[in-house]
């Protein structure tokens, strides 16, 4: 391969997922120019690829907002939301979000058009509450899709059981039920040949992420699982179910197999691996990565890019042969997934601590999401009790730059990877 | 024959009751439990707000409410981080410092916070902890069947840790039990509603409240025996206006704050330990139990902000609970850290505003022992009212 090839393909993840990322804000603009309604989706179940079927633009609200936060504007909108009644104790999203809205839907990155309807599934609670605000809002119809996840820890129902199929039963109903919805809001029938080609799209970034996920086992590793991985996660969030998107995969899937071949890593001198738990901190996303990468710390995975991906890194792929049933199967198991990665951390941990040669795992329990924070410090107690892997504990936020102590942070993560090569010296030495 | 736990109230008058429910409410050793322990039986406890608690009975448990308590958290606060709600904490706590022991944990899918005591209890307990997956989606034609089915399912569960097998006749008998149960609930509400002179909020919160800690047959005749009680009290009537309370459907506000409110208001309806009062109507013997009951809590439900039906909007019912009752002006709080809660505040202040009703807003936690503060708050609010 050429020299040319290589600096095509090097980096080129970051380049196409954020020249995607502006159109996605394009065609929001270009929606709420047209006057036209959108779905308003999470990550965690968007149904993408039902609701393309009818040409919705998808906004995700969770993204618009982690944007305000990266543009270090978010504290405006907060601010505008806590004036207007919502209490500084609640998930800075929504509140970034209802500032969004109650600035007549005017984003830092451009217009986001008014919603047509609502889908959401139970991944979070506050999805349900924050939806219940624009169906106040816009007197919007609401359509919470109900998945049911894991009863009990490693009790997982599997696909085959008399169990899964009562659950699945129940997913495929409530499919059948939005899609008789979006045909009432979209006023357009519904094209089963259409559902079978965006879910042939969304197998391929659903493969494609799995793929680039696991290649991320290499060492040096090829990708930041914090910074790069936000970004494709972006695509796989924003493009699910789309040509772009499974492009978007393929492309990316060939850049990490390049770089693992050659073992081009995404930092110069990676010392030691680290895993990352939570959602990341926004206010200070780039530095966050830096207090790490200083001391050579790399993060190869986290768990966000398994929930916040609504469980894709299962890599499920539709038999698109039979749409729904299979529509609800790969639902049920990937949003599933998604709660596990967040409910069940420790036992996800546990594994990748193994999996990916882990030297450490950050993590990063946040004001703002209670879905993903309150069982931290306990899942924390039962990963180092099975894997005696060293980590470390930040409570910050998402959103809120007021719980965010940068300097508090920093010592912090200098003590723990003092305690890292300290410990790893005495290993040495043993 | 019902093991009796709690007969410290046989043959007082009212207020005697009321102070041994007091006393056994506030009992964080949980006296009642230990006692069906002790006796060789099984204990199913399940987190707040709603739980069918027919099926742990008919299998011969005592399906006990956690609800938390006013506990320091010596063992729990390592086990959770900061912003969080403080019935998360103490209701662990109860359990690692074993002043409450269990053979089964049910947590609901009701808030971010509570649908994760599933994963926090299985990794801290060997007996089993899991969550019955309440359907999100209230008007989808397939929940109701699903949630049969859900039932069923821990109900094998149930079976499996009694090593009892639930007969159709126990689970209707069962049934039977929690309906009479409700409806003198309900007739306890309705003193509250037209005479609220004649027994208060934090009487009736007391009263009601007992019956997550003993036996439904037990609490039934304590309910019985209350009524006539009531009903010829000899109590003045106060020149007080008629709120409503809203905010208690999960952590309980301290029984201090409760009374402090009941000495400034009549608290004519609220939503304090709604799951007890979830279904609003008798639940059929006929047919499947299972499916009843099921069909119960999606159709003949009230409402909290745990549970989105697009038939109930919650602003509107509180609007509704209001005429219902008879209030001139609503108390709105929430538990501090409590999302759902926090964020329901907002919907019900506008829906107020709209309409002109009075409110006051507030937030609790269960630790709270000063209530001075709120009491000068609380009269000024209530005299803008009454001479305003």
């Amino acid at each position: 391969m050429t020299e040319d090839k290589k600096v095509d393909i090097v980096g080129r993840g970051n380049v196409e997922g954020a020249n995607l990322f502006r159109d996605w804000f394009a065609e929001l603009g270009e929606a709420a120019k047209n006057n036209q309604g959108a779905a308003y989706v999470f990550v965690m179940g968007s149904m993408a690829e039902i609701l393309k079927v009818f040409d919705f633009p998808l906004v995700l609200p969770e993204i618009t907002s982690l944007q305000t936060a990266v543009r270090r504007v978010a504290d405006e909108y907060l601010t505008v939301a806590e004036d207007y009644g919502y209490s500084p104790d609640i998930c800075g999203y929504v509140k970034a979000d209802i500032g969004v809205h109650l600035r007549e839907r005017k984003h830092p990155m451009g217009n986001i058009p008014k919603p047509a309807l609502t889908v959401l599934t139970n991944a979070c609670n506050t999805y349900v509450k924050w939806a219940e605000i624009w169906e106040r809002m816009y007197g919007v119809p609401v359509f919470v899709l109900d998945v049911p996840a894991t009863r009990q820890a490693g009790g997982q129902f599997q696909l085959g059981s008399s169990d899964f199929a009562r659950d699945c039963k129940y997913v495929e109903a409530q499919i059948r039920e939005l899609i008789t919805l979006c045909e009432k809001v979209s006023g357009k029938k519904f094209d089963i040949d259409r559902l079978r080609e965006t879910m042939a799209y969304a197998n391929d970034m659903n493969s494609g992420w799995k793929r680039v996920l696991e290649l991320n086992k290499s060492k040096p590793s090829l990708f930041n699982a914090l910074t790069d991985g936000t970004v494709y996660l972006g695509v796989s969030n924003n493009f699910r179910g789309t040509k772009e998107g499974s492009q978007f995969f393929k492309n990316l899937v060939e850049e990490m197999e390049y770089k693992a071949a050659r073992g081009i890593g995404t930092q110069t001198d990676e010392k030691y691996r680290l895993a990352f738990v939570g959602v990341p901190c926004y206010p200070i996303f780039r530095r966050f990565n830096e207090m790490f990468a200083e001391w050579g710390g790399a993060f190869v995975h986290s768990t966000y890019l398994h929930f916040a991906s609504g469980g894709a890194n299962m890599g499920f792929e539709y038999d698109v042969n039979r749409p729904i049933e299979s529509l609800a199967e790969g639902t049920l198991i990937s949003v599933r997934e998604a709660m596990d990665n967040m409910f069940h951390q420790d036992r996800v941990l546990i594994k990748m601590v193994k999996d990916y040669e882990l030297d450490g795992v950050i993590y990063h329990p946040i004001k703002s999401c209670r879905t993903v924070s309150t069982g931290l410090a306990d899942g924390r107690r039962a990963m180092m009790a099975a894997t005696d892997t060293p980590s470390l504990f930040i409570e910050s936020d998402m959103m809120d730059k007021r719980v965010v102590s940068e300097a508090q942070i920093k010592n912090r993560a200098d003590a723990f990877f003092e305690g890292l090569a300290s410990r790893r010296l005495t290993a040495q030495n043993a | 024959m019902v093991l009796r736990l709690f007969d410290k109230w046989q043959g007082q008058s009212l207020d005697g009751i009321i102070a041994e429910c007091r006393e056994l409410v506030e009992d964080a050793e949980f006296p009642t439990v230990k006692r069906w322990r002790e006796a060789g039986g099984k204990v199913l406890g399940h987190f707040q707000v709603y739980f069918p608690e027919e099926i742990a009975h008919a299998a011969g448990m005592l399906p006990l409410k956690m609800r938390g308590a006013p506990v320091e958290c010596m063992h729990s606060d390592s086990h959770f981080g900061s912003y969080l709600c403080s019935i998360i904490k103490t209701s662990l706590e109860l359990v690692l410092s074993k002043q409450v022991e269990l053979d089964l944990f049910v947590t609901h899918p009701i808030c971010d916070a509570a649908r994760n005591l599933g994963a926090v209890w299985g990794r801290n307990f060997d007996y089993p902890c899991q969550i019955l997956y309440l359907p999100q989606n209230a008007n989808s034609a397939a929940s109701a069947t699903y949630l049969r089915d859900e039932y069923a399912r821990v109900q094998a569960d149930i079976e499996a840790i009694t090593g009892r097998k639930i007969t159709e006749e126990a689970l209707k008998n069962s049934l039977s039990v929690f309906n009479e149960n409700r409806s003198l609930l309900r007739q306890l509400y309705e003193f509250k509603r037209k005479q609220p002179w004649l027994i208060s909020a934090y009487e009736t919160y007391l009263l009601m409240n007992v019956g997550g800690l003993i036996t439904r047959e037990e609490h039934n005749e304590m309910l019985k025996a209350v009524m006539p009680l009531i009903e010829t009290r000899s109590v003045k009537r106060h020149d007080k206006i008629k709120v409503v309370f809203e905010g208690g459907f999960c952590e309980q506000p301290p029984l201090d704050l409760i009374r402090t409110i009941s000495q400034s208001c009549y608290v004519v309806d609220d939503d304090l330990l709604i799951g007890l009062r979830w279904i609003l109507e008798d639940v059929s013997l006929e047919g499947d139990p299972l499916f009843n009951l099921a069909e119960a809590y999606l159709e003949k439900s009230s409402y909290s902000p745990v549970q989105h039906d697009s038939r109930k909007p919650k602003e509107k019912m509180l609007l509704q609970r209001i005429a219902d009752s008879g209030a001139e002006a609503a108390i709105i709080t929430a538990a501090k850290m409590c999302e759902p809660g926090l964020e329901e505040q907002v919907a019900y202040t506008k829906a107020l505003d709209e309409k002109g009703i009075p409110y006051f807003v507030s937030e609790f936690e269960e630790s709270m022992t000063s209530f001075d503060h709120m009491e000068i708050q609380l009269e000024t609010f209530t005299e803008n009212i009454l001479f305003g």
